[in-house]
């Protein structure tokens, strides 16, 4: 596929929204259990806000991907049958969630709690739409595993969490270390979830072929001609024309940089005490995401290829 | 129920790419159009289209099969671009099977082309919606026209006759008949989507010629006394056997 | 798509007329809708086409709303270089003032000084009476580099050739075999065919060395290397024969295989039929029908046909005057002796096994699913037969075998084994169609000499002929030719389509003389109709010591801005084909039907854009300003107000009843073929699909060579002047004449120059034999060891269309295909950047590996390449920047060891040897710029095209934006 930024941008900042809610709403629910001490009493507002406005600008994102951005309102129809219908009425009702939750903070309303109850729900609900609507694609091999929904949790609430940590860190928060510490496990479990994928995407066999893609048993076809010369629809979306070492380099990139760099920086930071790393971990993790996300693209080989190879 | 479908006759299509143009030509203007056309006369021409004919090389020369290969939406039975749609512009039509998509309400987010494994949709640049074959649905209902020319363009043009239409759920239709007795067949079953355009594949004919055959009472060196025969005089058994 | 999906359309207008994207010429229904075209479909009730359109038809609306149409006269300014494409827009009035008084000074004066050469060789009814009218001899149109060889090799054979003259009847064949035909010839005619007979179960062989196309749904498809089709057709003559696979009755009947040819080397007659001296009844005063058979039954020699006669095909015999004599198919067999599969082998690259095979496919399918129709006819010598006899082995052919200098001779041995096969106008093989057959050969013949050119008089004959012997060649008494491009000269004497190839480069260089006036109509001289691409440039923009050009004015009329249109000193703004009337006359060459003839019209459906103006209403015009005896009353005053009244009011001859068109002649429309004009014959082809379909009783559908009742139809509709037979040459008396005239024997008293007899002697061949092709044998095959050859793509099919938006996404640009081991050898990869290079030039372009090439032949689509600016592409266009043409490594001219100039072309015909040209491939350095070489240029749009460079577009009919 050819990686579409906004999609990119809306899918990163989307998890990065949610995984920061899903922070705040831990935190509180620990602090109700008497396993962490309360932050101060802006935090989660702020947090809320910045979730809130993280999840504003994917959606915004998410615009720019529309031939008819005044028609998205029509998107909501199909929720019976559509992941992506799904998603676009579960993304402002999380939003709203999230948006309630801080304001409840912010006016010190009681049943902060059972918003937040609510919102994580929606928020996990969010998850499975966003993640499903390409996990559901059958034939994008890459993307139809377990796994994707997997990465989208794991690597959402990582970068979500590490922005939480950082929030936490500059406010000297006395939760801080330890949401810092989750934002680390949570980017190790990343890393090995989405090595997982890797590995296991690296041994995809693809169902389909030239031999199925035009119903010919032999074992050399070789397409001469695609049927035009300057490019289609066809060409432009599937293919990303960049280089096999160009994907490998981007593959290296976000390992470390949506991973190592980041846990590394974040656990400096932590053992530091030096909020700057974890805000420098928060914003190497983002890129390397956003990396991560372009390599999700690039990597799903779209069995309509199969016919658009050759130009003569 | 009616399924309209495409039976694109592999053993005769010469890849001429008249369906493509003709397509091109009753859409543009139809009710599926526009179909735009990019850098018309400029580097890199690209323009929407609902049809094209690729080719392939088959097998190693001198072995070789040239394989024109005719593509546009398929019609699928199980349509995965239907469900995916957040809009219900992509729709099957339950009365003939055809896979349309309104234009109306298409917010042109491309993901039914995602869903779609044969690459056959395509978004206008300039209309901004997802666009793909219809079986020219503003020409085969239209009663004006003969019944004969209630077909689709590219059907109609095909100077091959490569391109058969009509109704697969009705065994007796030309395009079951096609189907049955030429071992019609569809693209990538692997996915369960089942087609509703079926491909037919090559057939060859060949000839056998057995050693006798070149031997002939009548043939006409003996009337010109070309066939050689030996003489009267010539050595025979008769000469050297008494019984 | 919505809710409206289902209502009607708009309501539009339907208009029939007929295509004229290429040469077939289909019928068509243009949908109108507010004025602009909304549809053009087949139109399903004309009966070449059934309703089917091709890629290029079906995309007539971008070439008629094309931004590189031209719509206005234009000159060239004051002191602008040719080629530089700097006009200025004039009137009409000044452009036919301009031309007018040029040519009457022409006329007046020295009239061959005019040439006229156009690329539709489908208007020569018209183009070809304008020329014979003025008095030039300087008048052809394509065919000299398109497929004369076809044409002529055939046509002097059997009396008929492919594509409009006739075809192979696939509704009946069981066997079909194609060689040498890319996938432009004869488009949708022959789809349809070939689509019906697979469909059918028969089997269908293509040989070539490419495989795309036809050939890709071929059964099998036989790789041969260019220009050796020759010699596989000789082995598979030398095997039918051999294995008595021929079928002896229909060559005893209808051919001159018993006839006995003279042996004695002593005799003036040597190598000439040996005749009675007695024309039977009824003869033809051109053709004497009084050769020889040696009655096999009597044991002597007998007039032919002589009753209960049968002539003996093989042996050697004495007059009883003692000259030896042999029967021709006897020479046959002497002749092909040699050409065994094994000798075919080495120089086709077809194993000697598969050609045997081959030969016994083809002669048992003939031999042994004869179909036998109840149709009784009666043959030219009064025999009755109750049924007509096929053998089903069909062939097509065109310009693979044709474009080559060895082509005449190759064609010839294909007409004669289809012969051989007994398949000459029967079912299931070749038929005719009609005015075909043509006596062998055809009635028309060339001026005879410079005396011919007169001024301010018409020629006494058409320009264009099918000289029969030496005395009706266009030469002067010193032997040197009378036309400008040497066609009918020692040097080609049979180049019956002209030589349009050679015009230019003569001209430029005055040899044989300079003319003044050169008005090309609708061919690309200056780019893919001409080879030696550069050169030819030069040429055309070229001035003697005095300053003046070469060739001094040049008019180009053409509806498109071409790369020839820049050179041009007076451009014509012709119209497109849903702009004009059209007559496909039976005086030219119809569209006819193998049962019978077929005419067809073009009416005008959309009204010409800006001034464009028909190219024949510019010759009504010209013709009648300059007072042309047959545009004229006796009094001078003009006699047709435009090109419609001409087509109905025009009579061959005054009271003859013959016109352009057949149907609907006689005042009510009343009669066919022949009548008086009908003034409302226009009106009756347009209520009739545009097209006049006559099918003849059964009984005259075949066997028309031969068959009497057809013959006094065609002599009652004046298709004929006599009622002869026309007897299968398979020796070939015309060209033993020219041979013996190199002789120095002979009745004509006519003798080629001491340089050419050498060549007349040995290329005027009675009986076909293969050559290499002269530009392969001058070659250095070493050094340049692949064929390089070209053809059309179907989507660009027999134009350019590089201007049509809709066509170009397909064909942008064009790779170089090389077989995938070839290619591996050079070490050069799909995409690489290559040159190629011929002894007579160089090209870079991208390459592209194959399996579907025979691997010493590399190959391109012809034509896609561009000139920077011309057809209004931008000048980073992919087919100026990534496209190229193999025409500027193609000479127009080959140099022989001794000096002397021959025209790259059939030394028999003087067809174009496009497909000789050996080449080598070499990867083009890293350090070169992405494009091909060479380039040239850029040229600016021409006054009155688009001035609009759009970005993209949407066409939708109807809304005014086109109209």
């Amino acid at each position: 596929m050819n990686p579409a930024f906004s999609v990119i941008f809306l899918t990163t900042l989307l998890g990065a929204g949610q995984g920061l809610f899903l922070a705040l709403f831990v935190i509180e629910v620990r602090v109700a259990t008497g396993l962490l001490p309360a932050p101060s009493t802006g935090f989660y507002p702020l947090g809320s806000a910045i979730a809130v406005v993280l999840l504003a600008t994917g959606l915004l994102a998410s615009f720019f991907h529309l031939g008819h951005p005044e028609r998205a309102w029509r998107s909501a129809a199909m929720w019976r049958t559509s992941w992506l219908s799904r998603e676009v009425i579960v993304l402002p009702a999380f939003m709203a969630a999230v948006a309630a939750y801080g304001w409840a903070h912010w006016q010190g309303w009681p049943g902060t709690l059972l918003i937040g109850v609510i919102g994580a729900a929606v928020c996990l609900l969010l998850f499975l739409c966003t993640a499903m609507i390409y996990a559901c694609i059958k034939f994008l091999q890459e993307w139809a595993t377990p796994l994707t929904l997997i990465n989208f949790v794991l690597l959402g609430c990582a970068s979500g969490v590490m922005l939480a940590a950082a929030l936490a860190a500059l406010r000297g928060e006395p939760n801080a270390f330890v949401v810092g510490l989750w934002a680390v496990l949570l980017t190790v479990a990343g890393m090995v979830s989405r090595i997982a994928s890797l590995w296991r995407n690296a041994r995809l066999k693809p169902r389909s072929n030239l031999q199925t893609a035009i119903g010919i048993k032999h074992p050399r076809i070789v397409q001469k001609a695609q049927g035009f010369m300057g490019g289609s629809f066809n060409t432009r979306e599937f293919f990303h024309g960049r280089t096999p070492g160009t994907l490998r380099a981007v593959k290296w990139l976000f390992i470390a940089g949506a991973f190592v760099i980041p846990a590394a920086l974040a656990s400096a930071g932590l053992q530091a005490g030096a909020p700057a790393l974890l805000v420098a971990a928060c914003a190497v993790q983002f890129c390397g995401l956003v990396a991560e996300r372009w390599f999700f693209f690039a990597q799903a080989n779209h069995p309509q290829n199969l016919y658009y190879q050759a130009v003569s | 129920m009616t399924q309209l479908a495409l039976v694109i006759d592999l053993n005769v299509c010469v890849g001429c790419h008249a369906c493509v143009t003709s397509c091109k030509e009753w859409n543009t203007s139809g009710e599926a159009g526009f179909m735009s056309d990019d850098n018309p006369y400029d580097r890199d021409p690209t323009g929407t289209f609902f049809n094209r004919v690729q080719t392939f090389e088959v097998g190693e020369f001198p072995n070789t099969q040239t394989v024109h290969f005719p593509k546009s939406c398929l019609h699928c039975e199980d349509p995965p671009c239907v469900p995916v749609c957040p809009t219900g512009a992509s729709y099957k039509r339950p009365e003939d099977g055809i896979v349309l998509v309104d234009y109306d309400k298409c917010i042109g987010c491309k993901y039914c082309s995602w869903a779609c494994p044969y690459g056959v949709r395509e978004l206008d640049e300039h209309q901004k919606v997802m666009k793909k074959c219809t079986l020219c649905v503003d020409r085969i209902y239209d009663a004006k026209l003969p019944e004969s020319e209630r077909k689709p363009a590219c059907v109609l043009a095909c100077p091959t006759s490569a391109r058969l239409y009509g109704d697969i759920h009705d065994e007796e239709s030309i395009v079951s008949k096609a189907i049955r007795e030429s071992a019609g067949y569809a693209l990538m079953p692997e996915w369960g989507t089942q087609p509703a355009n079926h491909y037919l594949p090559r057939r060859k004919t060949e000839m056998r010629i057995h050693e006798d055959e070149l031997e002939r009472a009548d043939n006409p060196l003996k009337i010109d006394g070309r066939l050689p025969k030996p003489g009267a005089k010539d050595p025979s058994l008769d000469d050297v056997t008494s019984w | 798509m919505n809710a409206r999906l289902q209502a009607a359309p708009d309501q539009v207008e339907t208009r029939n007329t007929t295509c004229y994207m290429c040469a077939c010429r289909c019928g068509i229904r243009v949908h109108l809708k507010k004025g602009e075209v909304r549809y053009i479909e087949g139109n399903p009730e004309h009966p070449l086409n059934q309703g089917v359109i091709c890629a290029k038809g079906a995309s007539g609306i971008m070439k008629q709303y094309s931004p590189a149409r031209l719509t206005q006269p234009l000159r060239r300014k004051a002191g602008a270089e040719r080629g530089a494409g700097e006009f200025e827009p004039i009137s009409w009035d000044e452009a036919f003032g301009l031309m007018e008084e040029r040519l009457r000074k022409i006329r007046a004066t020295d009239p061959k000084k005019f040439a006229l050469f156009t690329g539709r060789d489908q208007m020569q009814a018209l183009t070809g009476l304008f020329a014979r009218q003025f008095g030039t001899p300087n008048y052809a149109a394509h065919g000299g580099f398109c497929s004369v060889n076809m044409a002529a090799g055939m046509i002097y054979t059997i009396g008929g050739s492919f594509w409009e003259f006739g075809g192979p009847d696939l509704d009946r064949a069981k066997l079909f075999v194609m060689i040498g035909t890319a996938e432009d010839h004869h488009s949708n005619p022959l789809k349809i065919a070939i689509s019906k007979f697979k469909r059918r179960g028969g089997r269908f062989i293509s040989i070539n060395p490419v495989r795309t196309g036809y050939s890709a749904i071929a059964d099998e498809w036989i790789p041969i290397r260019p220009g050796t089709d020759g010699a596989l057709l000789l082995a598979l003559t030398h095997e039918i024969i051999n294995t008595g696979l021929y079928d002896r009755g229909f060559l005893a009947r209808y051919s001159d295989s018993g006839h006995l040819i003279n042996q004695d080397p002593a005799s003036a007659q040597y190598g000439m039929p040996v005749r009675a001296g007695v024309p039977p009844k009824g003869d033809n005063p051109d053709h004497h029908h009084d050769q020889l058979w040696w009655d096999r039954h009597s044991g002597r020699a007998v007039p032919n046909h002589a009753p209960d006669a049968d002539p003996a095909l093989f042996g050697d015999y004495r007059l009883d005057d003692g000259t030896p004599v042999k029967p021709v198919f006897q020479l046959l067999m002497e002749r092909v002796g040699e050409y065994t599969p094994e000798w075919a082998e080495a120089i086709t690259g077809i194993p000697a096994r598969r050609i045997r095979g081959l030969a016994h496919e083809m002669g048992i399918t003939a031999r042994d699913q004869k179909i036998e129709l109840p149709i009784a006819w009666t043959d030219s010598w009064g025999k009755e037969h109750n049924t007509v006899t096929g053998n089903p082995v069909a062939f097509h052919a065109m310009r693979g075998l044709a474009a080559h200098s060895n082509g005449f001779h190759t064609i010839r041995t294909l007409a004669i084994l289809m012969s051989l096969l007994g398949t000459i106008d029967r079912p299931g093989g070749f038929r005719h169609k009609a005015p075909f057959p043509r006596a062998i050969p055809p009635v028309a013949k060339p001026p005879k000499g410079p005396e011919a050119v007169q001024p301010d008089t018409p020629l006494a004959s058409l320009a264009l002929g099918w000289p029969a012997g030496p005395d009706d060649l266009s030469v002067d008494a010193e032997g040197g030719p009378v036309r400008i491009d040497k066609a009918f000269s020692w040097e080609y004497p049979l180049a019956v389509h002209g030589m349009m190839h050679n015009v230019i480069t003569n001209a430029w260089r005055g040899d044989p003389y300079r003319i003044d006036t050169l008005l090309i109509f609708m061919a690309n001289m200056a780019w893919n109709s001409t080879m030696n691409t550069v050169e030819v440039r030069k040429m055309l923009n070229d001035r003697d010591e005095q300053g003046e050009y070469k060739i001094p004015f040049l008019i180009v009329c053409d509806a498109f801005q071409s790369e020839m249109t820049a050179f041009a000193d007076l451009v014509l703004p012709d119209t497109t084909y849903l702009e004009r009337h059209d007559v496909m006359s039976m005086l030219d060459r119809p569209i006819s039907e193998f049962d019978g003839p077929v005419d067809s019209v073009r009416i005008p459906v959309v009204p010409p854009k800006g001034e464009c103006k028909p190219f024949q209403e510019v010759l009504i015009e010209l013709a009648s300003r300059l007072k042309f005896p047959a545009f004229v009353t006796a009094d001078g005053a003009r006699k047709f107000r435009d090109y419609p009244d001409f087509i109905v009011n025009y009579q061959t001859e005054p009271g003859s009843g013959i016109g352009f068109l057949a149907g609907w002649r006689g005042r009510g429309g009343e009669k066919a073929m022949v009548g008086e004009p009908n003034p409302r014959q226009w009106e009756m082809y347009e209520k009739n699909n545009c097209v006049f379909h006559h099918v003849l009783p059964r009984s005259y559908q075949y066997m028309r060579n031969w068959n009497q009742g057809y013959h006094e139809w065609a002599q009652r509709t004046r298709v004929r002047r006599y009622t002869d037979p026309i007897v299968i040459q398979i020796y070939s008396e015309v060209l033993q004449k020219f041979r013996m005239a190199a002789q120095g024997r002979g009745e004509s008293p006519r003798r080629p120059p001491a340089h050419l007899r050498e060549r007349i002697a040995t290329y005027c061949d009675p009986l076909p034999f293969y050559y290499a092709p002269l530009e392969v044998q001058a070659t250095d095959t070493v050094r340049y060891p692949l064929a390089a050859v070209t053809q059309r793509p179907m989507a660009m099919y027999h134009s350019w269309d590089s201007q049509n938006a809709w066509l170009r996404q397909i064909h942008a640009h064009n790779y170089l295909f090389i077989n995938v081991k070839t290619a591996s050898a050079l070490g050069v990869a799909d995409d690489d950047w290559v040159w190629v290079e011929s002894p007579h030039g160089r090209v870079r372009c991208m390459c592209r590996s194959s399996e579907a090439v025979e691997p010493g032949t590399v190959w391109t689509w012809n034509a896609i390449g561009k000139a920077q600016g011309a057809w209004h592409l931008s000048p980073d266009a992919n087919e100026s920047q990534r496209g190229f043409l193999l025409n500027h490594m193609i000479s127009e001219e080959l140099q022989t060891a001794g000096g002397a100039r021959f025209s790259n072309s059939d030394p028999v015909t003087g067809q174009a040897g496009w497909y000789d040209v050996r080449v080598r491939v070499s990867k083009a350095g890293a350090d070169e710029p992405a494009e091909t070489s060479p380039q040239f240029a850029p040229v600016p749009a021409a006054p009155g095209t688009s001035k609009v460079r759009k970005l993209w577009q949407a066409f939708v009919a109807g809304k005014g934006d086109y109209k």
